[in-house]
């Protein structure tokens, strides 16, 4: 994989498996589930070609573990689900949180609650993304609306991942899995793949837990000759348990900070449009879609509108979508689901700028014109 | 004497567990075991679950991960999976190893994954304070049985038998001799081996069903335990309240990494 590749037609779930493989995956445990098989499916035909590890474990919870497991000695390792499964997997998620440990989980997200839709999409996970795990916690999630963008933030995902020692969740739903696009990979010198920072002294100086001045302390593969504790207890900077309120208390601090503090390199977004809009448009992954059409429905016609594409929607993007949002006289937030972001727009805005959910709770994608209704109406 | 403080990690002392309970013991017969076979500590994960036994990994010196409640083994074949070179040897208590992570254990032993797991079965879940497990007798008493358990219990070492497992045997924490020979077997072993060890619990178990001191559940341990060859000439009911001890079932199975490295040099290169 050196230079720059003809064009493909591809499926969005197919992205992600050749995104995940740029990046240096070659571990995946999953478990089937629409409308998420094709990456487990893709996954176990190339990666015993290349040397790397698949397998296909009794259920999401073993999955979670199983990866968590391979990445403790040193892969790169990615699960992929839906609903049902995300479900599963959270109490192992917050494990690896807890512990530190770099993983990928995909998320197609198709409608629910319970079995629900399971061949249609959906946007209902979001907060469940945020806070499906117990405890107090930061996530990182990214949310692409197009398959060249599966491709690059499957790639960002574990570049995240490895860098800030924690898991990161790729949100995408069953529009944009299933449906194709061309996707030309890029060459070597434009992107950009990390691996996480090991420890370098002698092992029995290492503190795998410890409160290093970037809140992310190197990490050590098992079997490599750093022999360490890792946990989900609460543990102290040697990864051992403890009670003690005040070890507590810098190691979970520690954890939130190590995400919050770097929130401004993590986040990102697009904004298109209107560059002095009236009415802001907030719309993530295959929803985003329908506002782009909308604006183009649009062109010069009245309200001026302009487009909010948050890529990250944990951390979300909160100055810039304040500062997009200030001069505006309504704001319309595209999502299917019942308002889960909708609520979030609320407790950052100006309770003054009137905002309008456009949603779909049906499995089918937006209708554009039902979001320039929206806009129309919301001001 | 043999020196365990070579595979301790002595700044963790004192360990969590309550005066007169067994885990202590499964530990010493596992370090002496892996010194037996001289295996390097850095090639050794030892993984756990949640429950007082789980809590072993923790005090030993290698590489060693206490996972979730019931997951051990799916952490565990993670990490075999990514390093068959690496010992994976799993502990878990009966709860943890076959109520909610019953399904892990049955897969693990059909795979046939190259790890060993170690049950201390005591019968009920110690850590949270002597609740009712797949373990505890019929009739016998739990917080969550206070009038007798009316489940029929498990028979673990059969379970993994019958699941798949190359190798499983049964001792207790009283036949510490045997104990450590098994877990030397079961190391060696190529496939999943699993060693059931009856353990006594005096705080969650003994106390409420009238084996009122650990010396108790110890004698209770030595007086029920039927070597396999010995039950062999006996009759069922010479054998009935008894269990068999020993090297319960050892075959030759394929094992899951070596299946998988072969499949990856029968496909590598195609595209
Ligand atoms: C998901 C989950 N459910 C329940 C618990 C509470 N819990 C902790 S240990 C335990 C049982 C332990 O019993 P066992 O596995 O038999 O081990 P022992 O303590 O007897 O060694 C339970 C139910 C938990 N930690 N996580
Ligand atoms: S509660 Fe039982 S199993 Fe747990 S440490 Fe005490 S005696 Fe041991």
């Amino acid at each position: 994989m050196t230079n720059a590749k003809k064009p493909v037609f591809i499926q969005g779930n197919h992205a992600c498996v050749l995104g995940a493989l740029r990046a240096g995956c070659r571990f995946f445990a999953g478990y089937p589930i629409t409308p998420s098989s094709e990456i487990a499916e893709g996954l176990a035909e190339v990666l015993p070609k290349i040397g790397g590890r698949f397998i296909q474990m009794e259920d999401e919870i073993a999955a979670m573990g199983a990866i968590i497991g391979a990445s403790l000695t040193g892969f790169k390792v990615l699960t992929a689900t839906s609903g049902p499964g995300f479900s599963l997997k959270q109490e192992n998620i917050g494990y690896a949180i807890m512990a530190e440990v770099p993983c990928v989980i995909v998320n197609v997200q198709r409608g629910g609650p319970s079995t629900g839709l399971p061949t249609q999409s959906s946007q209902s996970d979001v907060l469940q993304a945020r806070w499906g795990t117990h405890g107090d916690h930061e996530i990182i999630a990214l949310v692409p609306s197009t398959i060249p963008e599966i491709y690059s933030m499957t790639i960002r995902a574990f570049n995240l991942a490895e860098r800030y020692r924690t898991p990161v969740i790729l949100l995408l739903d069953e529009i944009i899995g299933h449906m194709r696009e061309v996707l030309v990979e890029p060459s070597d010198n434009d992107i950009q793949i990390e691996n996480r920072p090991v420890p370098d002294c002698d092992p029995a100086a290492y503190l795998p837990y410890e409160q290093v001045p970037s809140d992310i302390p190197p990490m050590a593969a098992f079997g490599s000759g750093y022999r360490y504790h890792v946990t989900g207890l609460c543990h102290d900077e040697t990864g051992f348990p403890t009670n003690d309120p005040q070890k507590i208390d810098r190691c979970m601090r520690r954890l939130n900070r190590k995400i919050s503090r770097y929130a401004d390199d993590i986040v990102d977004y697009r904004i298109e449009g209107n560059d002095r809009p009236d009415v802001l448009i907030m719309a993530y992954g295959s929803s985003a879609r329908s506002a782009k059409q909308a604006l183009r429905m649009a062109g010069d016609t009245d309200p001026r509108m302009a487009l909010f594409q948050p890529l990250t929607i944990w951390p979300f993007p909160e100055k810039a979508f304040q500062e997009a949002a200030s001069p505006v006289r309504g704001v319309v937030v595209v999502e299917a689901n019942n308002g889960q972001m909708k609520r979030e727009m609320e407790r950052l805005l100006d309770t003054t700028v009137p905002i309008r959910l456009v949603s779909s709770l049906n499995g089918e994608p937006i209708v554009p014109g039902e979001i320039l209704k929206a806009a129309r109406e919301v001001m | 004497m043999f020196d365990y403080s070579q595979y301790l990690r002595i700044s963790k002392f004192p360990h969590i567990w309550c005066p007169g309970c067994g885990d202590g013991t499964i530990l010493k017969g596992l370090l002496r075991a892996i010194h037996q076979l001289a295996i390097q500590k850095d090639d050794i994960v030892l993984v756990s679950g949640i429950g007082c036994s789980s809590r072993t990994p923790g005090y030993v010196d290698f590489n060693t991960l206490h996972t979730t409640h019931g997951r051990a083994l799916a952490f565990a074949t993670g990490v075999k999976h990514a390093r068959p070179d690496l010992h994976v040897i799993v502990v878990s208590g009966d709860g943890d190893g076959t109520a909610i992570g019953g399904n892990h254990f049955i897969h693990a032993a059909r795979r046939n994954i190259d790890m060993t797991m170690i049950l201390f079965n005591n019968f009920i879940y110690g850590m949270t304070g002597g609740q009712v497990s797949p373990t505890t007798p019929m009739g016998a008493y739990a917080s969550t049985a206070p009038y007798g358990s009316i489940e029929p219990n498990f028979n673990v070492s059969e379970l993994a038998r019958a699941a798949g497992a190359s190798f499983v045997a049964r001792t207790t924490a009283y036949h510490t001799t045997q104990m450590q020979q098994l877990f030397e077997k079961a190391i060696q072993k190529k496939g999943f081996s699993m060693v059931e060890v009856i353990v006594q619990c005096p705080t969650a178990y003994g106390r409420r069903n009238n084996q009122r001191t650990p010396v108790a559940m110890l004698n209770w341990m030595k007086d029920h335990a039927v070597p396999v060859k010995a039950a062999e000439k006996m009759t069922p009911e010479q054998l009935d309240g008894k269990f068999t001890t020993g090297v319960l079932w050892d075959i030759d199975r394929p094992e899951y990494t070596e299946q998988y490295q072969r499949l990856v040099e029968k496909v590598a290169g195609d595209r």
